[in-house]
């Protein structure tokens, strides 16, 4: 009755973490193991379907450990981890896992393999052996959903960084993908290529109900987020909406982290005595809240 | 002493059907003790300008003098002008290969031929300028953390004591905190040891925070070159170039369609807090 109960619990969720944690041995000069380190310790997590995660957390805290266990590349050490009701400490689930919950990387460069824009998008489809009239509408349907439909016979050495980011993200849209793991996206990219790739992924949330896992160091990426999530060695040390997160600018500090500048112009403003919310997220809700 | 480019120019594949200006016709002075920031999007022409500034990449046509001198003339000594133009490129920490932390910053001024003692001296000075302490110095540079390596590649060319430094997005894919000490210990070295530093980022809070000089690159040309201040009031043209206002200015410019009477040229929070809280005074007042 209990292993019955579980089975309902877990086809419930995305990604269903509990007391995960991933351990690897350090060695020294002569080969001895010097210690343990334990860059994921005790992570529980529960994305539900159609969910949109934000992960921060300084460099070296856990998050990309995290995302590469989500994807089978590292399996767990402790704990449990199903990623759409499967196990990925099954060996045999993990193209299952991957096809599941596919990764979005920090350089496009490295991600893009096509000499043509619809033929990287459609490599993904074509090794899971799609036919191949489905493969073409799934390229159709996911270079629209990322806006790049008019650049589908383009060489991507042409694009700008936050196209090819964006041909990358159809790449794995192609793939139908329950859930996309998104590590530092916008991390190489000028403000308009940031602002696309957020509103592609916004719009892929929203709009396809895509579930998103996203990982930045650009907290005003993070706004948009149902919840957010603060990692810190190797733990969850925050968990709550951007409101809710970015109200602590004391706390996240502590954390080596920071909030998005109209969050502090708002905080500095509060401080002088103006009469404003606890947390502004963006500049329209600044202006609108000091014209009441 | 300053570098000085004359109608520079740099053309890719001349003569074949990838032709393409990465720089057209930019003349600009840097002189001494300046903090520049240069923005541009992505394939706009920052990285081509500052590899011609330390003789990395040749100018099709125009000419580049440092401290008054030609350095495409006959005879110029490059090598010289490369330990005194010191260049960190993008993701730095790649480029790191010594054993050890302290080995990897000597590497640099040993191959200036100093003796082992003033290499030894330098080393030491650098790391400590980029907050390494003694206690990394046997550690190997993959035991470090991102901003860890990152400084440590910073330190090996503040070894070579140049006179301009060149940082090409020095802290991307950095966590808030490591991004804001690595810019913090880049103005302080930039005050203390008076020397040009030229920072290329994609972070537009961040130039406006710490640049007194903005050049903004746009399809190979230098479309603006003023005070951050002057620069991000044309939020409006920058846009359309792939870039944008720091967040604080769209507010006071938001404030302003509003219909107050505000001070509009804040790039940084400090600047438009001062602003607002004056604008709204006067309109209580009023």
């Amino acid at each position: 009755m209990a292993l019955q109960k579980k089975k309902v619990w877990c086809a419930m969720g995305i990604i269903e973490a509990a007391k995960l944690a991933f351990e690897y041995k350090k060695y020294d000069e002569n080969g001895e193991v010097e210690e343990m380190v334990r860059a994921i310790d005790g992570v529980d997590l529960d994305v539900k379907k159609g969910d949109f995660v934000a992960i921060l957390g300084h460099n070296g805290s856990g998050k990309s450990t995290l995302a590469k266990q989500i994807n089978a590349i590292l399996a767990p050490t402790e704990g449990t981890l199903y990623v759409d009701g499967k196990d990925v400490r099954d060996e045999q689930n993990i193209w299952d896992v991957r096809q599941a919950a596919g990764m979005v990387f920090q350089n496009p460069d490295n991600q893009i393999i096509g000499t043509v824009v619809e033929e990287d998008v459609g490599f993904g489809p074509e090794n899971m052996g799609i036919p191949t009239e489905e493969i073409w509408e799934r390229v159709e349907e996911s270079l629209k959903s990322v806006g790049m439909w008019k650049y589908r016979k383009n060489s991507p050495n042409k694009l700008s960084g936050g196209q090819k980011q964006r041909v990358a993200i159809a790449g794995v849209v192609a793939m139908h993908p329950k859930c996309i793991v998104l590590d530092e996206p916008t991390a190489m990219l000028d403000p308009t290529g940031r602002r696309e790739v957020i509103r592609t992924i916004r719009a892929l949330n929203q709009v396809e109900e895509v579930t998103v896992l996203l990982i930045t160091h650009y907290m005003e990426e993070v706004i948009y987020a149902d919840k957010v999530i603060v990692m810190d060695d190797g733990k969850i040390v925050m968990q709550g909406t951007p409101s809710e997160i970015f109200a602590q600018v004391d706390k996240l500090k502590e954390y080596r982290l920071d909030v998005p500048q109209v969050t502090l112009l708002a905080h500095e403003l509060k401080k002088a005595g103006l009469d404003l919310p606890d947390c502004v997220l963006s500049v329209e809700e600044l202006v609108k809240a000091l014209c009441r | 002493m300053s570098i000085k480019l004359e109608h520079v120019s740099y053309v890719y594949s001349e003569g074949n059907a990838f032709e393409r200006k990465a720089l057209d016709d930019i003349s600009l002075e840097i002189p001494d003790g300046q903090f520049i920031g240069i923005i541009g999007h992505t394939g706009s022409g920052k990285s081509t300008l500052i590899q011609h500034l330390n003789g990395l990449l040749k100018a099709t046509s125009g000419i580049i003098s440092y401290n008054g001198e030609n350095i495409y003339q006959e005879g110029y000594d490059m090598r010289a002008l490369r330990s005194k133009v010191g260049l960190v490129f993008q993701y730095p920490e790649h480029q790191l290969f010594e054993v050890d932390v302290f080995s990897d910053v000597c590497f640099g001024p040993k191959n200036l031929g100093l003796s082992q003692e003033e290499v030894e001296s330098r080393a030491k000075k650098a790391l400590s300028q980029v907050g390494m302490s003694e206690k990394y110095y046997k550690k190997s540079p993959f035991e470090l953390s991102g901003g860890q390596k990152r400084r440590v590649a910073i330190a090996g060319i503040l070894a070579m004591h140049p006179d301009v430094l060149i940082l090409d997005e020095p802290t991307a894919g950095l966590d808030p905190k490591g991004r804001d000490e690595i810019l913090d210990q880049i103005a302080f070295l930039q005050k203390e040891r008076r020397i040009t530093v030229i920072l290329v980022s994609h972070s537009m809070e961040d130039v406006a925070k710490y640049v007194d000089r903005i050049i903004v690159m746009n399809d190979g040309k230098a479309v603006y070159d003023d005070t951050p201040k002057q620069v991000f009031q044309q939020y409006r043209e920058l846009e359309t170039m792939g870039l944008a206002a720091p967040q604080v200015t769209y507010v006071v410019k938001g404030l302003e369609e509003k219909g107050w009477d505000i001070d509009t040229t804040a790039t940084t929070v400090e600047e438009a807090k001062e602003a607002i809280l004056k604008a709204w005074k006067k309109r209580k007042s009023g």
